[in-house]
């Protein structure tokens, strides 16, 4: 009796296994951007044709091709995405990694994918949610509300300076935006490599794509991995705004924002207190 | 109160027991609680351990001042007199029970640019509640891998961090703005555990009878663990000797 009662555990138990090595090797996972509906399996044929030699054949980051790029290659093991809608530590959505996929990473190894079609991206997203058992335990988290965007004033502009200066963002991107702050030198990613700031004045394109709602998405999801964390929980949409509009007057561009300060600027330079250490930021009214 | 708690408590081991042993008819009787062990010792060390560097602030002039006089040392290995470690985790790492879920608040100070306590032990779903006393801006970082990694910036004057960590996981923590600051969360299963302090000593109570593995965890020398079989109401002296290395 008792033998039988453990030759049905160990039978059910090998069960278990096998339907989780079953589970494991189709990789039975979906994504979904829009109306379209991406699958892993095709997904992983994709992989191996273009994704493999750089974030590896296990997902890891460690493909043949890591050891000369730098920053290196995303690890997808860990589940952890700088471009996402979605609150820091939560996981991305689909459409977060579709649009990463598609825009590339600017300044690093990782180009647009554009020439895929979008069910062929689709079918990658899903496929990469397949390297890390987050994607079957935790849900994405749900995307940031970002309200419209107010009317670009000067004021806006200046209480967007005093952000600049209260948040310390120019400890790391620089009194003037140039990645130049006291901490650039020591930054590092989760994995303890030296990781750059963002430098405003070399007019790059931002990592996370290029619309002031994407700026605003940026500081107030976090980049996750690297040194940028979430200002969420400090900033009031307004004031998220008004730091967005400030921070386009650090590009080298002919923006509305860039055109309204310098305008300010010929008049009242001298109102300003100067950005960093012991600095008030403040400045104008 | 107690009676009914006891009662929950007995109910959770013999459904735990029933579910584990399947094939076993009729579990084993509950014990008779009261009757509770301990488990108690020293951590110390032999050989050479580093030593602790004092840490330039420089870049954070607040920090500089209010240390000013006794600078800061690295803590990753800390020593006391007689060769013992402080900031060593001392906890049942297999054979635990009578634990209780922690339902009280833990606290971690950001203070003069350190984490304050540098070891921070808590259980799955307890909160954490980060404050930043500096009178400037700090982002918490802390390295996880099995629970979600987040990084949040904390300015001067901002209200706590209210926060959990729902799996068992050793994360380090850092501050990506003062890249010396450096600290550890960790979570673990069990009540039974304990912090060692400068004088290395540790003391686990409550321990029903049975069979325990104590794991002994130390940041830069890792874990070692003993089997101890506690039988009544009696106290197990169990010591760790980590090897000291200086680098």
């Amino acid at each position: 009796m008792k033998s039988n009662t453990r030759l049905v555990a160990l039978l059910s138990g090998l069960g278990v296994l096998l339907c989780a090595a079953g589970a494991n090797s189709a990789r039975a996972q979906t994504s979904h951007i829009g109306n379209l509906t991406g699958h892993a399996a095709p997904g992983s044929k994709l992989y191996q044709r273009y994704c493999v030699g750089c974030h590896g054949a296990d997902g890891d980051g460690a493909g043949e091709n890591a050891p000369w790029i730098d920053p290196k290659p995303r690890d997808f093991t860990l589940a952890v995405f700088k471009c996402r809608s979605t609150p820091t530590g939560t996981l991305p959505t689909d459409e977060d990694l579709f649009n990463a996929m598609t825009r590339g990473f600017v300044t690093t190894n990782m180009p647009q994918w554009l020439p895929l079609t979008r069910q062929n991206r689709a079918d990658l997203v899903a496929y990469i949610k397949s390297f890390s058992p987050k994607w079957k335990t935790l849900k994405p988290g749900t995307p940031i509300t970002i309200p419209a965007e107010p009317r670009l004033t000067i004021e806006s502009i200046l209480h967007g300076r005093q952000l600049y200066q209260k948040m310390e963002c120019w400890k790391c991107h620089g009194p003037k935006g140039h990645a130049d702050g006291p901490s650039a030198a020591t930054l590092t990613d989760n994995k303890d490599l030296p990781i750059r700031p963002y430098d405003f004045e070399s007019g790059s394109r931002f990592m996370c794509g290029v619309t002031n709602q994407d700026l605003y998405k940026i500081f107030m999801t976090g980049l996750d991995g690297t040194p940028m964390p979430s200002f969420a929980d400090n900033l009031e949409p307004a004031g998220a705004w008004d730091l967005v509009h400030f921070l386009r007057t650090l590009q080298p561009f002919d923006t509305p924002e860039a055109a309204l300060w310098k305008a300010w600027l010929a008049s009242h330079a001298g109102e300003l207190k100067p950005i960093g250490p012991g600095g008030g930021g403040g400045g104008g009214r | 109160m107690r009676t009914h708690s006891i009662a929950v408590l007995a109910t959770v081991l013999i459904t735990g027991g029933l579910a584990r042993s399947a094939s076993i008819v009729g579990a084993a009787p509950p014990r008779p609680p009261g009757a509770a062990g301990t488990i108690s010792g020293k951590v110390t060390y032999t050989g050479t351990p580093p030593k602790m560097k004092p840490i330039d602030m420089a870049k954070e002039p607040n920090c500089v001042t209010q240390h000013a006089g006794a600078p800061v040392l690295t803590e990753n290995v800390v020593t006391g007199p007689g060769n013992t470690l402080r900031w060593v985790l001392v906890y049942i790492s297999a054979g635990d029970q009578g634990s209780t879920p922690a339902t009280e608040t833990v606290r971690l100070d950001q203070k003069g640019c350190q984490y304050i306590p540098h070891v921070l032990v808590l259980q799955p779903n307890q909160p954490l509640d980060i404050y930043n006393d500096d009178p400037h801006s700090h982002n918490i970082h802390p390295l996880a891998k099995l629970n979600p990694e987040w990084n949040r910036s904390q300015p001067a004057g901002a209200p706590p961090i209210h926060t959990k960590w729902e799996q068992p996981e050793f994360i380090p923590v850092k501050c990506n703005v003062h890249p010396w600051m450096h600290g550890w969360h960790l979570v673990v299963t069990t009540s039974h555990y304990a912090v060692t302090g400068e004088d290395g000593a540790f003391t686990l109570s409550g321990l029903p009878a049975g069979k325990y593995t104590v794991t002994a965890w130390q940041e830069q020398f890792g874990a070692q663990s003993q089997d101890v079989t506690i039988s009544g109401s009696e106290t197990k002296p169990v010591n760790f000797v980590f090897k000291a290395t200086p680098y």
